[in-house]
């Protein structure tokens, strides 16, 4: 007689769960050691189940097809030179940003999920864990083979790794992951799979992939959704662990509540970036940073919470803040980046007329009354004087590390500023989200790696914004300052057979409806 | 007002158009979105991808862990099996 198929629920058995043995010669405890120290109750991990039951076997015919896939529209991409059907060379910029903040994201998660899977004492996870670090990997060489085309013909990506270690608003995206990582494997898989792809990574993947097909860069979109498949998968693991800890045991819902607090605040403010690729950095848009807010968080994110209302979790803490400051969030982004333009990786500029109108219609209470005056100070202070740039270091957030630039949520025109004392040593944040996090483990935030402290003692190459750059591994005058001068813009205009008569000459962006 | 949406979003290519259209047969409150180069499919409560349905429109078998190919993103849990592929909210 035939062997019977196996249907996807006995093949998920036997390929997962049947791996799993009881230690007898050595204690579970100590087999994993990381298990308990949390405070979460695990009474019986084989109620964790993958709800996709992807076994091993179909997770790589899969992966091959995706890689296949990807690879073959890489190649076209470069043999067609499809770097010079991006919309404008600014559009490049929000590439190194990604490059340059992203991609070592995707090396720390590879790193995170194999440390956290070895942690686990259920196969269900141990599996799924396992086959994400191998995705993150994937994320992480795909997005390096792609963007190296862009290398060819673009300053500022030659060091991205160098500068992901020492850049002052790099260390936004490390130290969060850096966070994460030195945290238990709970709290790393709420922090990663549940509070940042789950509620937050649709707002960078879906409206900013689609807006790089929108801008012609057929080789972003295509490792972006690549991955962003994968993603579903990581994002579906994020929901599963947060129900699987809240069904276990009752005293787990505080700790995964106080998790979800934290690190929705953390990866939201790490999201700020983000806001103003959207808004600023995309020369054609597909929508406002508040548009995607509104659908993904406020929407989406609100039907999520009023599912897991059932097990006593509420909305993230500050979530109405985050609400609040759409209005202003891209805006106050991308004027503090204008003004540090000297010491970032890549080029900044003022948005042109019809890029402004866009602003105004997609932000009608706040654009025009808080923004646009200060981009038309800068530009008229461009014409007259030369371009500006901030000379002085800003004072940065103990906890998300973001210059303080964020206003007060109900006074667009205050800074806001709080601070703890600590064994003696006053510590400043952005926010009440920030200041909280501080205040739960001031022992873990008093060592943040504050890139201004570091260069004010000395530690980053000297006291000089040149020397700073230099250990940077950024070129003056190459990888950095305004667009409009920049060599990025003076290759283009060759490469794209235009005139450049007019040094005032209005970089001729492209904005839709 | 409750809000009990869930969503799919798949690329919008050669491979994922039966099955977009297969949702839309299946799912008559399934309101679908296209932005560039992707589509995103809302609806009430409840999304169901039927293997049926897709072999139909296709004329070959289809498993449906075949979506993984062309996956975007989601919202809602999932019940998966042989015969379709389900996003819900609540139990």
């Amino acid at each position: 007689m035939a062997a019977k198929r196996l249907n996807l629920r006995e093949k998920y058995q036997k390929f997962t769960r049947d791996l799993a043995w009881e230690p007898t010669y050595q204690k579970k405890s100590d087999i994993f050691p990381q298990t308990e120290f949390e405070g979460i109750h695990i009474h019986d991990w084989d109620k964790w189940e993958d709800p996709f039951r992807l076994t091993v076997d179909a997770y790589w015919k899969y992966q091959a097809e995706k890689e296949r896939k990807l690879y073959s529209i890489i190649d076209a991409f470069s043999q067609n030179n499809g770097q010079l059907n991006v919309t404008d060379a600014r559009y490049v910029n929000a590439l190194k940003l990604f490059l340059t903040g992203i991609s070592p994201l995707e090396y720390a998660a590879h790193r995170g999920f194999a440390m956290a899977g070895r942690q686990f004492g259920g196969v269900g996870p141990q599996v799924a864990c396992q086959m994400q670090s191998i995705d993150e990997l994937r994320h992480c060489q795909t997005q390096i083979h792609t963007i190296s085309q862009y290398n060819k013909y673009f300053n500022g990506f030659h060091d991205w790794n160098h500068m992901h270690q020492r850049v002052w608003y790099l260390s936004v995206p490390k130290s969060f992951f850096d966070d994460a990582m030195s945290a238990g494997p709970f709290e790393f898989v709420t922090a990663i799979s549940f509070s940042f792809e789950y509620v937050l990574t649709n707002l960078l993947f879906m409206p900013f992939m689609s807006g790089a097909a929108y801008n012609g860069d057929m080789a972003t979109v295509t490792f972006g959704f690549s991955a962003q498949s994968d993603e579903s998968r990581h994002m579906t693991l994020g929901l599963e662990v947060i129900k699987f800890m809240l069904e276990q045991d009752e005293r787990n819902v505080p700790i995964v509540q106080k998790w979800i607090d934290k690190w929705f605040w953390r990866g939201y403010r790490l999201l700020s970036l983000v806001s103003m690729m959207m808004d600023y950095m995309l020369p054609k848009r597909v929508m406002s940073w508040k548009e995607a807010w509104e659908m993904y968080f406020e929407e989406n994110g609100g039907a999520l919470f009023e599912d897991l209302s059932r097990y006593g979790i509420r909305m993230p803490k500050y979530w109405e803040v985050s609400v609040k400051e759409k209005e202003h969030l891209s805006h106050q982004l991308w004027a503090t980046f204008h003004n540090f333009g000297h010491a970032a990786a890549f080029h900044t500029w003022i948005p042109e007329e019809s890029e402004m109108q866009w602003l105004s219609e997609k932000y009608p209470d706040t654009f025009d009354k808080y923004y646009r005056p200060r981009f038309e100070f800068w530009r008229q202070h461009t014409k007259e004087k030369g371009r500006w740039y901030n000379p002085t270091l800003p004072m940065l957030c103990q906890t998300c590390q973001v210059p303080m630039l964020f206003t007060e949520p109900d006074d667009p025109t205050q800074i806001c500023y709080r601070s703890s004392q600590y064994n003696g040593e006053q510590y400043h944040f952005c926010s009440d989200g920030c200041k909280d996090i501080f205040d739960d483990e001031p022992e873990k935030y008093v060592q943040a790696w504050l890139p201004v402290h570091q260069i004010y003692q000395g530690n980053c190459g000297g006291a000089s914004i040149p020397e700073v750059l230099e250990y940077y591994h950024l070129v003056d005058g190459q990888d950095n300052k305004e667009y409009l001068e920049s060599n990025d813009r003076a290759n283009w205009l060759r490469w794209k057979g235009m005139a450049d008569t007019e040094a005032d000459r209005e970089v001729q962006a492209v904005v839709n409806e | 007002m409750a809000n009990n949406n869930v969503f799919i979003a798949l690329q919008n290519n050669e491979e994922a158009r039966p099955i977009i259209e297969a949702i839309e047969q299946d799912n008559a409150e399934a309101r679908v979105e296209y932005a560039p180069a992707m589509v995103k499919i809302d609806a009430p409560g409840r999304i169901v991808v039927r293997r049926e349905t897709v072999e139909d429109l296709i004329g070959r078998d289809w498993d449906p862990q075949e979506l993984h190919i062309n996956l975007i993103s989601l919202s809602g849990n999932i019940d998966e099996d042989d015969d379709a592929f389900v996003l819900h909210r609540g139990d």
